[in-house]
């Protein structure tokens, strides 16, 4: 069973060290990803998703600094891994499908010098036969006349061609982790939905692991097998997708999916949550949802432990102890 | 009927505006004055007619074509004018060749490295930057002068020293620009070593910029080295240069209105020659204006 979690996030803590204080993206989050599994981590823009991320990837911005706990990948913690070990993990282990794929691709370049570039840094092979690595990628993602296709520049390609190609580049040294930051939100339906499938297919064809973030439950429901739910830098909430949608114990959890428009239901208004999420360098002593939400009694005044609702179930709520 | 001429009213322009694109591909007039710079930069003293230094005062102040002898006509001392511009092409050439070259590849590095790795290489290549901004460039010139001996060596280091901050400050603030693209955070993300990043991602995407700037200060030097020697303080005076024959020529130009108008005139025509050939090379080396291949 352990041999199968590749990635094991512990007590991760990432803080801004800014002029006005400290801000605590990421506080205190633990989570699990086993082999071929997709954990989307669900929260409004600032939840510190994006943070979790970058952390993962070694790559936190300026003045951002990981201050404690581990990252474990396979078996291994990364934070303390030097710069040049953490770039070869990067790209050969841990990879990242970018937020806009339509602007992850250099418009000097052919697809398939940027195709043969990442190639390189895993097989040590004449061009030639990085070139016929870079069609057989562009063909695992169902680009038609992958050949011909390498030696385009970007700008030749429609939209969803070039995001087909960032997600040949994102799975060129096979990852077993992938980590995709809201790929969808700069495309419409229908490409949404393609390149849903997409990494759908990379995943049945690689195994990766996908770590999914999101604000959007819809596709929770469609790509994800667990589900975390994180607020104000922490995870609040972790369970299976099925047992978060049946029975949500958060009630940051129940808001978030009551504001999701259903096609079966008819309403006027769309539920939504009151108020706005905390600033992260000013926290209330607490639990940092109580000012927002319906529940709060006296006990929130005190940050809520991690109780187990569910087998594999948590929640960070004194309801639910 | 009235559909098919629509279409074709519609049609006919784009088709043309294209056809415009794909003859742009070469700047002929440009093209021919910077060969015919280079022409008499490396054959000058083949093509001069005279010696540019040889003095006759019986024959000073000669108008153009006066004598076919001296068909531009000669300057206040009886020196040959078209020797002297052809060898003037050679002093201008050689010197702002040099300075340009290397101060747009000190620049670039400099601005490659600080805008790409930032915090304290960042903040000293920058506050260097500013201070070689700030300097006046004669008061430059003249330390560098003091220094060495009044020569082309000595207008080349002034004229560099002042140069290369200009493209580190420019190329610094693109590469901060190219250096937030997703295409370099994915190829970062993808485990790329930084030094190839900045050579196959950043310094590609810059290269227009290089380009535009240098074309622009092609002219910029040849007039600052005109003005150093003007001052004496680099070439000495009888040299044949363009900006000391402008600046010989400005005491007399009511009279011999010929000594500063035709340096002047190589000058005006070289720098336009330079910036339209740097605007050509800009559109073609973007690769949305590239035909497909």
């Amino acid at each position: 069973m352990t041999n199968d979690v590749i990635l094991q996030v512990r007590d991760l803590q990432t803080h801004f060290f800014t002029r006005s204080g400290v801000v605590k993206a990421v506080d205190g989050i633990n989570f699990e990803l086993k082999r071929g599994e997709t954990l989307g981590i669900v929260g409004e823009s600032g939840s510190g998703k994006s943070m979790t991320a970058w952390s993962i990837l070694g790559m936190v911005p300026h003045p951002g600094r990981i201050v404690g706990g581990a990252i474990n990948y396979l078996g291994e913690n990364l934070l303390e891994k030097s710069r040049g070990e953490m770039r070869e993990i990067r790209g050969s282990g841990i990879c990242m499908v970018m937020q806009d794929p339509l602007t992850s691709l250099n418009p000097v370049f052919t697809v398939g010098d940027q195709l043969v570039e990442t190639l390189r840094l895993e097989y040590d092979e004449p061009k030639r036969s990085l070139r016929q690595r870079a069609a057989q990628l562009l063909a695992n993602v169902r680009i038609p006349a992958p050949e011909d296709r390498l030696a385009n520049f970007p700008h030749q390609m429609s939209g969803g061609m070039r995001q087909r190609v960032v997600g040949a580049i994102s799975i060129a040294r096979a990852p077993n982790l992938l980590i995709a930051d809201e790929p969808t939100t700069s495309l419409d339906a229908t490409i949404q939905l393609q390149y849903l499938r997409l990494l759908k297919d990379i995943q049945d064809q690689t195994g990766a692991a996908i770590i999914f973030i999101t604000h959007d439950f819809g596709i929770v429901a469609r790509m994800c097998d667990r589900v975390a739910v994180m607020y104000a830098g922490r995870i609040v909430e972790q369970s299976d997708v099925e047992d978060m949608f049946d029975r949500p114990a958060h009630p940051y959890t129940e808001a978030l999916l009551q504001s999701v428009p259903d096609l079966d239901t008819d309403v006027d208004t769309l539920p939504s949550i009151e108020g706005q999420p905390p600033s992260l360098d000013a926290l209330p002593a607490g639990c940092s949802f109580a000012p927002r939400c319906p529940h709060a009694w006296d006990r929130c005044q005190e940050y809520p432990d991690e109780f187990t609702v569910a087998p594999g179930h948590t929640s960070r709520c004194w309801r639910s102890e | 009927m009235a559909t098919t001429d629509l279409v074709l009213e519609t049609s006919q322009p784009q088709l043309s505006r294209r056809q415009r694109l794909a003859e742009k591909r070469l700047p002929w007039i440009p093209i021919v004055v910077l060969l015919v710079l280079l022409v008499c930069t490396a054959f000058a003293h083949w093509l001069a007619p005279h010696d540019p230094t040889s003095l006759n005062i019986i024959n000073s102040k000669l108008a153009p074509f006066e004598s076919m002898e001296h068909p531009l006509g000669t300057d206040v001392l009886g020196r040959d004018m078209l020797s002297r511009l052809i060898y003037g092409a050679r002093t201008t050439a050689q010197i702002s060749v040099t300075a340009l070259a290397l101060g747009a590849i000190i620049g670039t590095v400099v601005g490659l490295v600080s805008g790409y790795w930032g915090g304290w290489s960042d903040a000293i290549l920058m506050r260097i930057t500013d201070a070689a901004l700030g300097f006046p460039t004669i008061l430059l010139a003249l330390v560098v002068v003091v220094i060495m001996d009044p020569g082309p060596t000595a207008i080349i280091l002034a004229v560099l020293l002042t140069v290369w901050a200009r493209f580190a400050r420019m190329i610094r603030g693109d590469v901060l620009t190219v250096k937030g693209y997703d295409f370099v955070t994915l190829a970062r993300i993808t485990g790329v070593k930084s030094p190839v990043i900045l050579w196959r991602h950043i310094f590609p995407n810059v290269a227009n910029t290089l380009m535009v700037i240098t074309s622009l200060m092609v002219g910029q030097i040849i007039l600052l080295e005109a003005a150093l020697s003007f001052l004496g303080l680099g070439l000495s005076p009888g040299a044949p240069a363009w900006g000391i024959m402008v600046a010989e020529g400005q005491e007399v130009i009511l009279d011999v209105w010929w000594l500063s108008l035709f340096p002047g005139v190589a000058i005006t025509v070289v720098v336009l020659a330079f910036n339209f050939f740097g605007d050509w090379l800009r559109d073609y080396l973007d690769p949305k204006l590239r035909r497909a291949r």
